[in-house]
Formats: C-alpha cells, sequence, structure tokens
C-alpha cells in the first residue's frame, strides 16, 4: 500500500470508520454529532418512520433547530414544526425552538461538536464547523434519518484541494472577500465532490467567527466541507464553548492533494457576488451604479458578533438613507444578548435598521423581508440564486457586513474602506 | 433496464440549483409530493411541469442540482413522473438524494440532444439513443454504491432490506 501521507479528510474519516482510508475509497463511519432544521427534518421523520424505525441511535447525538421559517409564518410551516417538536419529545432530542438562532451558529455555539469530529447536517451549510477542524458535511433528509438509527453514515472519502491565502487582508476587506473571490475564482463547480483545506497566515489572524464565514461557503463551489486546522486561538474558542475533548487533526506533510490554489490578498477589494450566482463575483472597484432597496445583515455567514459591529462601527451617527431598508437577524440569541449588552443594537437601530427573530431571517424567502419586484438586495448571506429571498423578480447582491452598512447609507452599493 | 422518454429542457442548462428545482415558497409548507411536484422548475419554466408525460427525462448541463440539501428537490422531480435526471455533471448533495430516493441521475454530455427528443436509456449497454436525431451517447458508469441504492429502490428500502448500511 501506498506510504504517503493524509489529508485532515482522510485522517477524519479513518478515525471513524476503524480503518486507513484514502481519496476515493468508500467507507461507513461513526457519527459525532448530526443535525437537521425545520426546512428538511419533516422530511427525516418520515423516512424515519418508513424505515420502521421506533427509537434513534442516541438522542444526545442529535439536535434539531427551527430556524428556516421562524416563528412560523403560515399554517403549512407550522404543521412542519408541530411534527418536529412531536418527535424531539418524543425520542429525547435537543430541540432548540424558534429564537434560539441558526443551526450552523448553535452547533459550534452550544458545544455539540469539536476538532476532530465527524458530523452530517440535513442543511448544506454543515460545513460551517470544518472551521473549527471538524469534518462536517450536508447530507439530505433520508441520509439524516439512516445516521439517527444508526449512528453511522457511509462516505466516499474526498479528494482534497488545498487552499492557502498569501499576505495580509487589507483595511476593510474581510474573510466575506476572501471566499467570495476564491468562489469567483474556481467556479459554482470549481471543488465538487473535493474536501477544501483552507491555510494561510491570514487565516491565522482571523477571528474563529470570521473563520466559519469561509468554511459556510465552501458548499458555493461544490465543496462536501471547508477544513482548517486547530491552532491555538481555535482550540481556546472551544474551550469556551464545549465541555467535550477535542481531537485536533493535522494534515501530513507528505498528504497528496489533487491542487493548490494560492489567492493573494495583499491588493484584494471588498468583493460582491452578483446575481444571479455566488460565482459571479466582482470587485467592488467594478460594480457601478447599483441602487439597493434593502440590506440585510445576518445568516450562518455572517450574523455573528463582530458582523453586527463592524456594520455598527461604520452606521454609527450615520441614517440608512430614506427610502432603503435594513434587516437585522442575529445567528443566536447568544448573539442578539451580546448585541443588546455592548450598545450595537442600540447603535444599528438608531441608524435607522430594523431587527427581527434570532434565525435564518429572509434569507431563504419564506419571510421577514420578502423584496418586491425589480428590488435590489445587498446581503450578506451565502446564495443569490434567482428567488432566493422569495421573489423571482428581485436581484441579490452578496457582500461583506461593512459592504452592507455602506451601500445602506448611500443607497447603492457602495465601497466600505472610505467609512474606516 | 431499458427507458424509453422525450427529453424536457430547461431555459437555462448549467447550475440549476435546488431553489429553481423546488422554490423555498413551497418546500417549507408543503409536505404532500405530489402537490410539490406541480410546482418542480416553476421559477425558471413555469408552464415546465404542464408539459410533462410520463417517463421524460430532465436534461441539463453541468453542476445540476447545485445549492441546498433539500431531498425535496429530487422528491419534487421523482413525483412530476419524470423517468431521470441527464445532465454533464451533478452536485453531491443533490446526486446522493437522488439515489437515496430511487431517481435516477445519469452523467453524460448532454450537448447534442433538445427539447422533445426521443430517447431511449439503455443502462446495461451503457448508452442513450437519441432517436430522433439517430445519434448515440456513452454514459458514465454508475458507481457501485449508486447502482445498490438504485435497485433496492432507495435508501429506505435498502436500509429496510439489509437492517442498517449493506454497501
Amino acid at each position: 500500500m501506498n506510504q504517503r501521507g493524509s489529508t485532515i479528510a482522510e485522517k477524519i474519516l479513518s478515525n471513524h470508520a476503524g480503518k486507513q482510508a484514502r481519496a476515493g475509497d468508500i467507507v461507513i463511519a461513526q457519527l459525532d454529532f448530526m443535525i437537521g432544521q425545520d426546512g428538511t427534518s419533516g422530511v427525516a421523520i418520515d423516512s424515519f418512520r418508513k424505515m420502521n424505525a421506533t427509537k434513534v441511535a442516541d438522542p444526545n447525538k442529535i439536535a434539531i433547530i427551527i430556524d428556516h421559517s421562524s416563528p412560523s409564518p403560515n399554517e403549512g410551516v407550522s404543521a412542519i414544526h408541530k411534527k418536529i417538536r412531536d418527535f424531539c419529545v418524543e425520542q429525547g432530542i435537543k430541540l432548540y425552538d424558534i429564537g434560539c438562532g441558526v443551526c450552523h451558529q448553535l452547533t459550534p455555539e452550544q458545544g455539540h461538536v469539536v476538532p476532530g469530529d465527524l458530523v452530517i447536517g440535513a442543511d448544506s451549510h454543515t460545513c460551517t464547523y470544518g472551521a473549527i477542524n471538524v469534518f462536517s458535511t450536508g447530507i439530505g433528509s433520508t441520509d439524516l434519518a439512516a445516521g439517527m438509527i444508526s449512528g453511522q453514515l457511509w462516505f466516499k472519502v474526498p479528494e482534497t484541494m488545498k487552499i492557502v491565502y498569501q499576505g495580509e487582508l487589507p483595511k476593510g476587506v474581510y474573510s466575506k472577500d476572501m471566499i467570495l473571490k476564491l468562489i469567483g475564482d474556481i467556479g459554482a463547480d470549481g471543488a465538487t465532490y473535493l474536501a477544501l483545506e483552507i491555510s494561510g497566515e491570514a487565516i491565522n489572524n482571523l477571528s474563529v467567527d470570521a473563520r466559519f464565514t469561509i468554511s459556510n461557503m465552501a458548499i458555493e463551489c461544490g465543496a462536501k466541507v471547508g477544513l482548517m486546522a486547530a491552532d491555538a486561538k481555535a482550540l481556546e474558542w472551544v474551550k469556551q464553548h464545549s465541555t467535550k475533548a477535542p481531537h485536533p487533526v493535522t494534515p501530513d506533510k507528505d498528504a497528496v492533494y489533487l491542487k493548490t490554489v494560492e489567492i493573494d490578498l495583499t491588493k484584494l477589494e471588498p468583493q460582491i457576488a452578483k446575481p444571479h450566482t455566488v460565482d459571479n463575483v466582482v470587485p467592488v472597484s467594478q460594480i457601478g451604479e447599483v441602487p439597493v432597496q434593502q440590506g440585510f445583515i445576518g445568516t450562518c455567514t455572517n450574523g455573528r458578533l463582530e458582523d453586527f459591529q463592524i456594520a455598527a462601527k461604520i452606521l454609527k451617527g450615520k441614517k440608512v438613507k430614506e427610502g432603503v431598508r435594513l434587516i437585522l437577524a442575529p445567528a443566536s440569541k447568544d448573539i442578539l444578548l451580546d448585541l443588546i449588552n455592548d450598545g450595537t443594537y442600540q447603535t444599528l437601530l438608531e441608524a435607522g435598521a430594523v431587527a427581527v427573530t434570532p434565525g435564518c431571517g429572509p434569507c431563504v424567502g419564506t419571510h421577514n423581508g420578502v423584496p418586491s419586484n425589480g428590488e435590489n438586495v445587498i446581503s450578506t448571506a451565502n446564495r443569490n440564486f434567482k428567488g432566493r429571498m422569495g421573489n423571482v423578480n428581485s436581484f441579490i447582491y452578496l457582500g461583506s457586513p461593512a459592504t452592507v452598512a455602506a451601500s445602506v447609507i448611500e443607497g447603492k452599493i457602495a465601497d466600505p474602506r472610505k467609512y474606516l | 433496464m431499458i427507458l424509453n422518454g422525450k427529453a424536457r429542457t430547461l431555459p437555462q442548462a448549467d447550475d440549476i440549483n435546488t431553489d429553481y428545482i423546488i422554490s423555498g415558497r413551497y418546500k417549507f409548507k408543503i409536505q404532500d409530493p405530489h402537490e410539490l411536484a406541480t410546482h418542480v422548475m416553476e421559477d425558471l419554466d413555469p408552464k415546465f411541469f404542464s408539459r410533462l408525460e410520463k417517463g421524460d427525462f430532465l436534461v441539463a448541463g453541468s453542476n445540476f442540482g447545485c445549492g441546498s440539501s433539500r431531498e425535496q428537490a429530487p422528491m419534487a422531480i421523482k413525483y412530476a413522473n419524470i423517468g431521470a435526471v441527464l445532465a454533464k455533471s451533478f452536485a453531491r448533495i443533490f446526486y446522493r438524494n437522488c439515489f437515496n430516493l430511487g431517481l435516477l441521475a445519469i452523467e453524460c454530455d448532454t450537448d447534442g440532444i433538445s427539447e422533445g427528443d426521443k430517447l431511449e436509456v439503455d443502462l446495461d449497454q451503457g448508452l442513450i439513443r437519441n432517436i430522433t436525431k439517430g445519434a448515440e451517447i456513452k454514459i458514465a458508469p454508475l458507481p457501485k454504491t449508486m447502482q445498490t441504492l438504485l435497485a433496492d429502490g432507495g435508501l429506505v428500502e435498502h436500509f429496510k432490506k439489509h437492517h442498517g448500511f449493506g454497501i
């Protein structure tokens, strides 16, 4: 057998399959944790019943989060929420009900996952926890049902694409711009079926919250997971949030990568993803005149404490332009409380923002700010697909929280650097 | 296995995401898969469902099914009575979800296929015959795991049959 070294993905999957796993192998692996949300768990519960299951393998390894349409906007959603609540009570599963926050904030924040873990979620952005060295990936509802019943899932061990960010991040440019740049460069299917291993001095300098933004969007270039090594900063973050013992995994020096992509950050500008694909990325200097009627700060990508603090720094003492709406949705209740305690919320509300329940907010188009025909939205979310926010005749632009803040002041997509 | 049907294409070939396949407006509130199916591809082509006949093939370009993990996407396609999805490439979660539901997804060169073309999909021979155009297209072989799931009729039946994963 080839004695070459292993990537992070190969090591975590090997550890959970109980045998040496190489890229291309099919393995059945033990899961450390799994999640579902209100858009996917109803179908998972249906599949669970159809499989004639009566009990989950281990209720302590499962959480279901009601975040996508929360609180319920209509009776159809209410029926699904009730089905989820009843299932959680029946099975003794941890339920995060309306207002607790977004699944991808709560899962690491509430200490459910730690470095070295193998995690699945019936939500495509489950790749978020790669930022703390967790092999976490999105799967469908029936795979979640199989995982809940058996505690296992089958995986094809992915090949790995190495992403190295070179140089220092300029002022006014953030981790959101780093990941948008990558997706713009390699395309929406640039890393399909692959694991990303993301490194570089600039990654080390980012806060853990900012790193989540990058791993969160790994799926937007098709990747299975966006892994980072766990440095002292990540381990300290995990220690503050979890009582579980971490098992950090580093790649071997002679690990084999399918490809290495290097991105130079020294001249990076704020990046904008234009409608209707996430890889339709341009630097802000090339965006031209794009009026906006709505701004949105929130989601599993950019709904964390520092995201709102950055926006508040720009909006302090200023006003959201008349005719423009700014919607805020913190990624969790803990973040909301921090925002209230440190005055950030007051600053943003005084500037003219409106706040909705911690959760996915208007990102998925079911409620909380569906744009009107012909309107442009500048959003910190991870997707700008046509109709994503509930109206096929609107246009979604993606950027950093700073870019959204600058844009709602001017009523058009704006460069945040002049405000910093 | 041989399947026959007509090709159904969309206004856009590449990067058909799961939001287009079934909008979040519907997937969050409709639990009946037959009702979901009536909204399949609605945001891209409002008349798509109404022109489908049983066994038709959905034909697309690259990165089909990118975006969210919603199983309602392949579910809406399956319950719209589509026989198989043919695309140059598929996004990972969507591809897996198809086979979990017993829906056939085939990777092949779809460039020469037009709306309404009569197709014969021959899995044993590993090719598609375009009867209308008199052309043959090679099919990339299905991974073994996917063959097993498909033969069992999806992951639910597979799990019942093997009392777990029989992969």
